[in-house]
């Protein structure tokens, strides 16, 4: 594992992946764009204001989503404004979804192209990906997005690293930790290749 | 014919006051646990144009006052970049400026 690199001679941001870290990618992408399409842009309560559940059929969401994950994906953009957040959500978060959705959906056709089979059973498999700056800039949306969705559904806070690393190798919480430092590692190495 | 008439200008009021122009808007950006230092930087180098000097100081902002004013303009230009701090996973919010 040694995350992204820029590669001089062809002006690409490149890495290699194993298969097994490839499809862990894919998996991570594949949830953050099933949770995107799952809940539906809809007011958190859709029965309490028949008004404001048919506005959010015909063009969006005006309350912000129940899930912590998504309620944090797409903030409340005027804190103290009720009817300007709504106005707000109403008019993007059904294009900040579908563009979140599309940068997950990159990764994974990125992965698959470069050779990561529907299914991983072969043992050794390496996967190359090369990637143009602006794909490597929509790879690292992507990555924002899914270490926000484990750090808000493990309660990650600033300043924790010392308790996630004192829970036992085999607690699934530190498991889930670790793919999000690895991540995190993965974004790193992304800034440095779009930056040197 | 008419001549202007004097006009006394009230005293209290300063320029900035008795400007014509909507008050302008800021969008905020919040500090959260998850975001790259370098990330957050890279961001505002990339959307809004900010030399790396100016990326490195409001990114910095963020990180230790808890939120930082990354631009200022009309509410329309505002919400456009709230949006596009939400697009790239960055917490924002919009106010009036103060």
């Amino acid at each position: 594992m040694s995350g992204f690199e820029h590669h001089r001679k062809s002006d690409r941001v490149i890495a290699t992946f194993s298969g097994f870290e490839a499809d862990l990618l894919r998996s991570l992408a594949s949830q953050m764009v099933e949770l995107l399409r799952n809940e539906r842009a809809e007011p958190a309560a859709p029965t309490a204001d028949a008004f404001e559940a048919l506005m959010a059929e015909f063009s969006g969401a005006t309350s912000p989503p129940e899930d912590p994950v998504l309620a944090r994906l797409f903030p409340t953009a005027y804190p103290d404004d009720e009817e300007a957040a709504s106005d707000f959500r109403r008019f993007t978060e059904g294009g900040l979804r579908d563009g979140k959705a599309a940068a997950s959906g990159l990764v994974i056709d990125t992965l698959e192209d470069a050779g990561l089979p529907p299914e991983l059973t072969e043992e050794g498999l390496v996967i190359d990906v090369e990637l143009t700056s602006g794909e490597a800039e929509t790879w690292m949306r992507a990555f924002t997005d899914i270490r926000l969705a484990l750090a808000t559904r493990l309660g990650v806070e600033a300043g924790d690293e010392e308790y996630w690393h004192s829970l036992p190798d085999d607690d699934p919480r530190a498991q889930a930790h670790d793919i999000y430092e690895w991540v995190g590692y993965l974004q790193e190495t992304l800034v440095e290749a779009l930056t040197s | 014919m008419s001549a202007a008439s004097p006009v006394e200008v009230e005293p209290t009021l300063t320029p900035d006051e008795i400007t014509f122009l909507a008050k302008p808007w800021v969008t905020l950006v919040w500090d959260d646990p998850v975001n790259l230092m370098s990330y957050v930087s890279f961001v505002f180098q990339k959307y809004f144009g900010y030399d790396k000097a100016k990326a490195e100081k409001l990114m910095l902002e963020v990180h230790t006052e808890g939120k930082s004013a990354v631009s200022t303009g009309t509410r329309e230009e505002m919400e456009r970049d709230v949006q596009a701090m939400h697009e790239y996973g960055l917490w924002a919010t919009m106010e009036k400026a103060t």
